[in-house]
């Protein structure tokens, strides 16, 4: 109990966590997006869009996230130079930026099949019907399909979102400064107090991960289709 | 329903808790392995870096450096031949843990002794003072300091002393932290970073190395003191007195500076002559 209280004067603790909600929220809407697009490829009556999105989440759902995160930022940021805002810009922000990125094109691959599994749970028989009425592909999506599918999706797009939060750790491997930065700077600065350490962490994390997982438990019972 | 879900709620904080308990009770445990001390006939298990050219690396199974060879002798004068000697791989974030939990009996690598540190194991040495310093491209002349790094990239380890230095006083070099030392090597080489930090003598290992040999230098002002000590059991004074002797006997004998010109010769690097050759026994 002394070294956590210790820890907690001794480091700011909540700005590293804070970094960590950050790169969670920012990198969920993100994938949220993307992911729903290729979902919507993947589904789509065009065989190019269907190729596309099928070769994208074989290929980045199998690549190791530290790999995609080296890429971006050791690669492209700091080898190629490449910026995604202008250059006069702090650094600290186009890293923050590039970590996003990466942590959006990675988890966009696990949306996109989460939203696909909730597009196989509405009948083929309410799709068809659309269509008989006529209705246009956007609009047996927009309106009949992805309504419900969404709602049905919404437990392993909760998974997916816990396994967001766990994995932004990932990042402090380029010097983003978010809780597993924080706590290597930690261990190294206060070795003795290793397990309040470790402790620490689990419960930042519990704390995060334990809410975001009782509401999508909440929602998905809330929001479920009836048939 | 509701009562279950509070249910839920207090198993999962309960787990948590069970989590880290596992990894407080993991430290305990493995005190069998480790060797008996002072006999001759067990073997040492000796913690050294896998990583660090230089002082501690691994090529194919065999293990060179300076800390290697400083290792070696102490471990010699303590009575145990080549073939006793067991290395094992010692990342910093662990190595107090390995020692208490008496997995090493020794480690030598590139530990600075910190009195954070002294509160967990004691330390023999030190055996060499390193200090920060800098690393840049052979051709550049305009980097001699921290001073001469405002604006300029600077590259440095997540979670290291160096990279604290820096932030806390020089805010205005632009650092960037990544996960190993070889990443910030390769930025450096490639022209991608203007420098990178942390001990010179660990920087002199990158410039030693074979694909680095005369594109990088250490520009050699070092501007903090780290002395690197032998890492052992809390309280084993008698083990801690005879590695103190073990390396006074290698400084006096000439293996220390043996061991460095062996190690660092290529790179050109000369070592702060107003610190080093240490007094062991200081730590």
């Amino acid at each position: 109990m002394q070294g956590l209280i210790e820890l907690l004067q001794q480091y700011n603790v909540l700005a590293a966590f804070w970094m960590t909600i950050r790169l969670t929220l920012i990198s969920a809407v993100g994938a949220l997006v993307l992911g729903t697009i290729i979902a919507v490829m993947r589904v789509s009556p065009v065989p190019v869009l269907q190729r596309f999105a099928t070769t994208y989440v074989t290929l980045v759902r199998n690549t190791p996230l530290t790999l995609i995160v080296t890429f971006c930022v050791l690669g492209l940021y700091l080898f190629m130079n490449v910026r995604l805002l202008p250059p006069s810009v702090d650094p600290k922000a186009q890293l923050f930026t590039w970590a996003v990125v990466a942590l959006t094109i990675y988890h966009a691959t696990f949306v996109a099949e989460g939203i696909r599994s909730g597009i196989n749970t509405v009948p083929q028989g309410q799709a068809e019907a659309s269509r008989a009425i006529g209705l246009n592909f956007g609009q047996v999506l927009g309106q009949v399909v992805l309504p419900q599918a969404m709602r049905a999706a919404i437990t392993p797009l909760g998974n997916t979102f816990i396994a967001l939060t766990k994995n932004t750790t990932v990042v402090s491997a380029v010097g983003v400064a978010e809780a597993s930065y924080l706590m290597k700077n930690m261990i190294e600065f206060s070795p003795q107090l290793l397990f309040a350490i470790f402790f620490l962490m689990a419960l930042g994390f519990v704390i995060l991960t334990l809410p975001a997982g009782l509401f999508f438990s909440w929602a998905s019972a809330k929001w479920r289709v009836q048939r | 329903m509701q009562r279950r879900k509070i249910g839920l709620a207090v198993g999962a904080v309960a787990m948590s808790l069970a989590l880290s308990a596992c990894v407080a009770g993991g430290s305990g445990g493995g005190s069998s392995s480790g060797s008996t001390p002072g006999g001759q006939t067990g073997n040492i298990t000796i913690g050294i870096k896998y990583d660090q050219p230089g002082l501690g690396m691994q090529v194919g199974n065999q293990y060179q450096g300076f800390d290697v060879d400083v290792a070696r002798y102490v471990a010699k004068e303590l009575g145990y031949a080549d073939n006793q000697i067991t290395f094992m791989e010692t990342p910093s974030a662990q190595r107090e843990t390995l020692i208490q939990s008496g997995q090493v009996k020794l480690i030598f690598a590139t530990y600075s002794i910190t009195d954070a540190r002294k509160e967990k194991v004691d330390f023999a040495g030190p055996y060499f003072v390193a200090g920060q310093d800098i690393l840049v491209k052979s051709d550049r002349t305009d980097i001699n300091g921290p001073a001469d790094l405002k604006g300029h990239k600077l590259c440095s380890v997540v979670g290291s002393t160096s990279a604290k230095k820096i932030k806390d006083q020089y805010p205005e070099v632009q650092l960037q932290e990544v996960d190993t030392y070889s990443k910030c090597a390769e930025a450096v080489a490639a022209g991608s970073m203007d420098a990178m930090t942390t001990d010179d003598i660990i920087l002199a290992g990158y410039a030693a190395q074979p694909q680095y040999k005369g594109k990088l230098k250490v520009v050699g002002h070092p501007f903090t003191q780290e002395r690197y000590g032998v890492g052992l059991k809390k309280g084993d004074t008698e083990l801690q007195t005879k590695v103190n002797d073990a390396l006074k006997k290698m400084i006096a004998d000439g293996s220390w500076q043996k061991f460095l010109d062996n190690n660092f010769g290529a790179s050109g690097y000369q070592y702060n002559k107003d610190t080093n050759p240490p007094t062991p026994g200081t730590a």
